[in-house]
């Protein structure tokens, strides 16, 4: 169980005389709890229709699991961000289990190079990829040669409880 | 001019039918095959071991928290299923042949002395005085022999 989960929100305007069965409409976000989901619900909405929480009202709620949890896919997604000077678009590629890790990950990676945080940050599309030509970051390329296989040659192990060691750590093998 | 002999060093690799060893985590102790790689941290591994106790569930292993073992399951297919790796685990016998390694002996051992009662680690030190006497027995007669000639 992650930090997100993706939800699905479907919300209306609320029905009046002159449309008494008005438009339903539906999007997948993530976010930590259904709580901030209806809220960026309302958030998106508002920017795309002529909707806000005030007039309007969410039909369903409910929770996206993954399919497949325990297959390994290769996820794109476009994003679009606000930095501290502009705005901008970008596409990632992340290899996860699942779309929630994948968006997890996106985060930690948006955080990491670009010190955006969650609400700057709007997820427009996750697709999982599968077809291995179409994958365009050489980051992600470079794990789906055929036999991949490496050592893993130098490696720190965590420091003990004892302050001092008897011996210098053995990073070989 | 002396001969430099270079040889490529042989790691062990990270690599699809790796087993490996689970160092931290709710499966500490346990081997895991390598079932496929998600990056340069992190592996999907599968132990489908033949005895209840020893099976670790299909899930994504740090690398950090895994320790690459000798032992590998030779043309495992990527991203197998757990049916298909389990008979492969069973044909390779990977069960017995990490029973008889080294580490799983000395691990057993160490399991097994840890948890005697006071009275079994008295018996322990009192077989232990028995084999080091017969020991030094046979030594002091190869030492007498030796003095003599």
């Amino acid at each position: 169980m992650g930090r997100l989960t993706e939800y699905q929100v479907i919300g209306r305007h609320l029905p009046t005389e002159a449309n008494p069965s008005p438009k339903l409409y539906r999007m997948r976000i993530f976010a930590p709890n259904t709580v901030v989901a209806k809220s960026r619900f309302w958030y998106f909405i508002a920017q795309l229709r002529k909707l806000k929480k005030a007039n309007g009202e969410i039909v369903s709620l409910n929770v996206i699991n993954e399919k497949r949890p325990l297959k390994v896919k290769n996820f794109g997604i476009w994003l679009r961000y606000n930095s501290r000077s502009g705005t901008h678009n970008m596409y990632k590629e992340f290899r996860e289990m699942s779309r929630t890790e994948a968006v997890e990950a996106l985060y930690q990676d948006m955080a990491a190079r670009h010190r955006s945080r969650f609400g700057s940050i709007h997820i427009l599309k996750v697709v999982e990829i599968d077809n291995v030509d179409s994958i365009r970051r050489p980051y992600i390329r470079q794990l789906l040669t055929k036999n991949l296989k490496f050592p893993l040659p130098h490696r720190a192990v965590k420091p003990g409880k004892k302050l001092f060691a008897y011996s210098r750590p053995s990073t070989f093998a | 001019m002396a001969d430099i002999d270079v040889k490529i060093a042989e790691w062990k690799q990270v690599e699809v039918g790796r087993l490996v060893l689970i160092r931290r985590g709710p499966f500490t102790g346990k081997l895991a095959a390598i079932v496929e790689i998600v990056d340069h941290r992190r592996v999907l591994i599968d132990g489908p071991s033949g005895e209840e106790k020893k099976i670790v569930p299909r899930h994504v292993l740090p690398l950090a928290h895994a320790t690459l073992t000798p032992f590998t399951i030779p043309q495992l297919p990527r991203a197998a299923g757990t049916g298909p790796v389990k008979k492969l685990w069973a044909k390779n016998e990977i069960d017995n042949k990490w029973a008889k390694s080294s580490f799983a002996q000395k691990t057993d051992r160490a399991d097994r002395r840890k948890n005697l009662t006071d009275f079994e680690r008295f018996k322990v030190l009192r077989l232990r005085k028995q084999a080091r006497y017969e020991v030094q027995k046979s030594y002091a007669k190869v030492r007498a022999a030796a003095a003599k000639s």
